[in-house]
């Protein structure tokens, strides 16, 4: 790992490593994108590019397994531009296991003429550059992505995140009311998309489809904003 | 068509004005569409904010308010709104807030504008389905009364005159005697003929001004002034005046633009009556009070059945008012009772006078106050005890059918049951139908209950008020000592069960049927009025009408907190609905009768009948619990 990819080890670190990348990173794709960064951790949430991204892996562990495809919204506090997303299938290089088959109903065939990962690379870091990405769970989306781009280009591809299953828990893990409920045996919330969305009247989607997927977190973060942080709140006490 | 728009396509099908797009405009809609989210309370459109897209309810609900403020439409899942300002100036014409948890799909203005230009249908739909055109017509409806009405119809007598030279002790003295509020005050004429009328002895005179009520505060007490003051110098010199063949519409325009409340009325020169401000509004409001004068002035049953159109049209004009189904519930019941007592009156004429006293009770809606157009006749006799079969019931037959035939004649049918003064166990002296009563509280059978649930709405229509009031002393005091008679009240409350819910142009019945009419009587409001009788009867209530019913139960433990008030909003809510649809059966020369017709209801309505339907079904699950049947008894 190239120094300058050092990991980020507290949410205000990203600031840095974002200016760093942008003047070591060595392919020109991987420079362009960072130099395209231009949030700072005071801009407020109600100001920030947002994008929400979302992938379908062949299983969770980054190292073994591979993406199929990605969805990405771009979105503001105030709009969810779905007319604009951005939904890809790649073809992983080992072959599908019949167990996530069932899961995403994205079969062989479906992934027989898609391109690979490194292919599609260009039009992904445009279409992120700018933009802050919002994922439900950060332990998949940029794992997977950072070590497919390292595969291919020897160097990785780290950034902030907003997790909206992290904000979910701040609430409904960690707050005092949380910690009673659970101290008197109550049943922690559920920190699911598809819960978490109901606690906030947004409808159910059908899931497992990478741009559904993000559409669903993108309306999830609007909700979570509007209701528990407001939109002045800095970004970079949500990102991490 | 994309994968991923499947879900937003799939749910604008559901939903007019997209349930009857092409597959490829609907494919079009759904990969243009693009979300927000709306917190219950915030704001989604602003006034005079610019708008570019047409905005649709995927989930929530919202409030769309005029500008002034005032609600003007609340629109739930699958609704529409914005498309008003999209086809105008794209500047926000309606505010709307979110009044829940609200997802909202934003359809871009080129999208929508390549529907209205593709899709007639949906055009059609944007551009007629206008609430605001809608009411915007009403108003112009019932302005048109003002504007057809002449100024004559609303003067009453001549108006009260005096000489110039006239004492104002003397003035005020006239207008005490004459229960007035205002006088003309008159003085010879001069050369210019200026102001010059012709008085009661048609002679040429000049209208000097005008003294009202607050003129003898404000212009007399007021400056000390002595009571042998001449008129003529306190008279307001005002001499604005309107001829009798202007519109009553004009006569409030000369109103406002003079700022006087009086003004004198003239045929040409003759003054032929003052016309105050109340006069205007009480035409405007209350125009069954002047049927009710109309009714008592009706010498035959012919010329009470030819009112019947006049009973109408106050009945659509009251709804259209905005009055509530209180005001229309007891204005009716009123008119009710007043063709009622005019029959009998027009009947001992006929028949000579009643050989013992008598009263003559309404039953039903009309003892509860709570009739609507559609009604049909509860009546009974009750009378005095010295009252003998061979030698009086001849008489009372004869007036039962009198009433009865001459109330079909105006519109209140026979009932079906034979509940009418005409069946002969329906005309009993008072002794008798005090057995009745105890018999059914007492020993209560299914026949019985039915005629409990009819008869114990009572009230005297004309003659001796005291037997109904005993009457109703009786069951108020039996009933709530028994709970078995409750328990069976309750149980028989439950037998009309209102519909599981709403759904666009059909009714989900509880067996999972559709329907697409709804009787909101028999599902709504009976089985409401229902329920607050057994309320009432529990808690020795003697109020007939169902919400001073309310009231008495409020006072007692038997509901808990806040269920009372649900149950009166959800009463007037069902009623209100059941009346309005009247008003439209009337409007399209309909028989008017209980049924609506889902697709009659406009969105912001299916809202709250969903919500009533609830409370209804609610307070009879509570019912249930609350009077449970007693453990038999050794």
């Amino acid at each position: 790992m190239p120094d300058y990819q050092r990991p980020v080890k507290r949410p205000s670190d990203w600031h840095g490593y974002m200016h760093r990348c942008a003047e070591a990173a060595r392919d020109p794709r991987l420079r362009r994108y960072f130099r395209a960064w231009n949030l700072d951790g005071d801009t407020p949430i109600s100001q920030a590019p947002l994008a929400a991204m979302d992938m379908e892996t062949t299983g969770l562990d980054p190292h073994r397994h591979a993406i199929i495809s990605i969805g990405l919204v771009p979105f503001t506090l105030g709009r969810v531009h779905f007319s604009q997303r951005r939904h890809w299938l790649v073809k992983p290089p080992r072959p599908l296991e019949a167990a996530s088959v069932t899961l995403h109903h994205i079969t062989h065939s479906d992934l027989a003429g898609a391109p690979d990962l490194g292919d599609i690379l260009d039009e992904l870091l445009e279409a992120m550059a700018g933009r802050l990405m919002v994922v439900h769970y950060r332990n998949i989306e940029r794992p997977f992505l950072n070590a497919a781009v390292q595969a291919r280009l020897g160097e990785g591809l780290m950034f902030p995140v907003i997790d909206t299953m992290e904000l979910e828990a701040r609430f409904h893990r960690q707050s005092v009311r949380a910690r009673l409920r659970h101290w008197i045996g109550g049943a922690p919330a559920s920190l699911r998309l598809q819960e978490s969305r109901q606690r906030y009247g947004l409808p159910a989607y059908q899931p497992h489809h990478a741009a559904v997927d993000a559409l669903a977190t993108a309306e999830l973060l609007q909700a979570q904003i509007q209701h528990r942080y407001g939109p002045e709140s800095p970004v970079g006490e949500l990102w991490g | 068509m994309d994968v991923e728009t499947l879900e937003i396509r799939q749910h604008l099908a559901r939903f007019p004005p997209f349930e009857a797009l092409s597959d490829e405009l609907l494919d079009a809609v759904a990969g243009a569409v693009d979300v927000a989210y709306f917190r219950a309370g915030s704001d989604i459109l602003r006034f005079g904010e610019p708008i570019h897209d047409l905005h649709y309810v995927r989930s929530g609900a919202v409030d769309v308010y005029r500008r002034s403020g005032a609600l003007y439409n609340r629109l739930e899942e699958g609704d529409v709104f914005g498309h008003f300002s999209l086809l105008r100036n794209h500047k926000v014409h309606f505010p709307t807030r979110a009044i829940e948890d609200t997802l909202i799909y934003l359809i871009p203005d080129s999208v929508f504008q390549r529907l209205c230009g593709e899709d007639e249908q949906f055009a059609d739909f944007v551009e007629l389905e206008q609430p605001r055109l809608k009411s915007a017509f009403e108003k112009r409806e019932s302005d048109a009364d003002m504007l057809a009405t002449r100024v004559r119809t609303l003067v009453g007598r001549a108006p009260l005159t005096v000489d110039a030279g006239t004492s104002v002790m003397e003035a005020a003295r006239r207008l005490t005697e004459d229960n007035q509020s205002a006088l003309l005050v008159l003085g010879e004429p001069d050369d210019q003929h200026r102001h010059a009328i012709t008085d009661a002895e048609g002679q040429t005179r000049r209208l000097l001004g005008i003294i009202t009520d607050s003129d003898f505060r404000a212009r007399v007490l007021a400056r000390g002034l002595p009571p042998d003051t001449p008129v003529a110098h306190v008279a307001s010199e005002h001499t604005v005046t309107i001829q009798s063949d202007e519109t009553l519409h004009e006569a409030m325009l000369c109103m406002l633009r003079n700022n006087v409340q009086h003004l004198p009325v003239l045929h040409r020169r003759r003054p032929i009556g003052i016309l105050h401000l109340s006069d205007l509004v009480r035409h405007q409001t209350h125009t069954s009070l002047y049927l009710v004068q109309r009714i008592f002035s009706q010498d035959s049953a012919a010329g009470l059945a030819a009112l019947l159109p006049d009973v109408r049209q106050a009945f659509v004009r009251m709804v259209e008012e905005g009055a509530n189904s209180q005001m229309i519930g007891s204005s009716l019941s009123t008119i009710g009772r007043s063709f009622t007592r005019r029959l009998l009156e027009l009947g001992e004429v006929e028949l000579g006078p009643p050989p013992v006293p008598y009263c003559f009770m309404a039953l039903g809606s009309m003892a509860r106050n709570e009739q609507t157009i559609v009604t049909d006749q509860d009546n009974a006799l009750v009378l005095d005890d010295g009252f003998n079969p061979q030698r009086d019931d001849a008489y009372f037959a004869e007036l039962g059918k009198f009433v009865s035939d001459g109330l079909d004649a105006c519109g209140y049918t026979y009932c079906k049951g034979g509940i009418m003064a005409t069946n002969p166990k329906w005309r009993q002296p008072l002794r008798v139908w005090k057995q009745y009563f105890g018999d059914w509280i007492g020993k209560p059978t299914p026949e019985r209950l039915l005629h409990s649930s009819i008869f114990f709405d009572l009230d005297n229509v004309h003659g001796e008020e005291g037997f109904a009031v005993q009457l109703q002393d009786l069951v108020a005091e039996r009933a709530t000592d028994s709970p078995l008679f409750l328990a069976a009240m309750a149980r028989n409350a439950l037998n009309r069960k209102p519909p599981l819910g709403f759904f666009r142009n059909f009714v989900m019945e509880k067996d999972g049927k559709q329907n697409n009419t709804i009787n909101v009587k028999r599902r709504g409001t009976a089985p409401m009025v229902d329920l607050i009788r057994v309320h009432a009867l529990a808690c020795g209530s003697t109020a007939q009408n169902s919400f001073d019913r309310l009231n008495d139960i409020a006072d007692t433990q038997l509901l808990p907190s806040g269920v009372g008030e649900r149950i009166r909003y959800a009463l007037e809510f069902l009623s209100m609905v059941r009346i309005r649809h009247q008003v439209i059966d009337l409007q399209r020369d309909r028989p008017p009768d209980n049924s609506i017709e889902p697709e009659n209801i406009p969105s912001s309505e299916r809202h709250n009948l969903k919500d009533a339907f609830q409370v209804l079904s609610d307070a009879q699950k509570f019912l249930q619990f609350r009077y449970p049947l007693p453990a038999r008894r050794g």
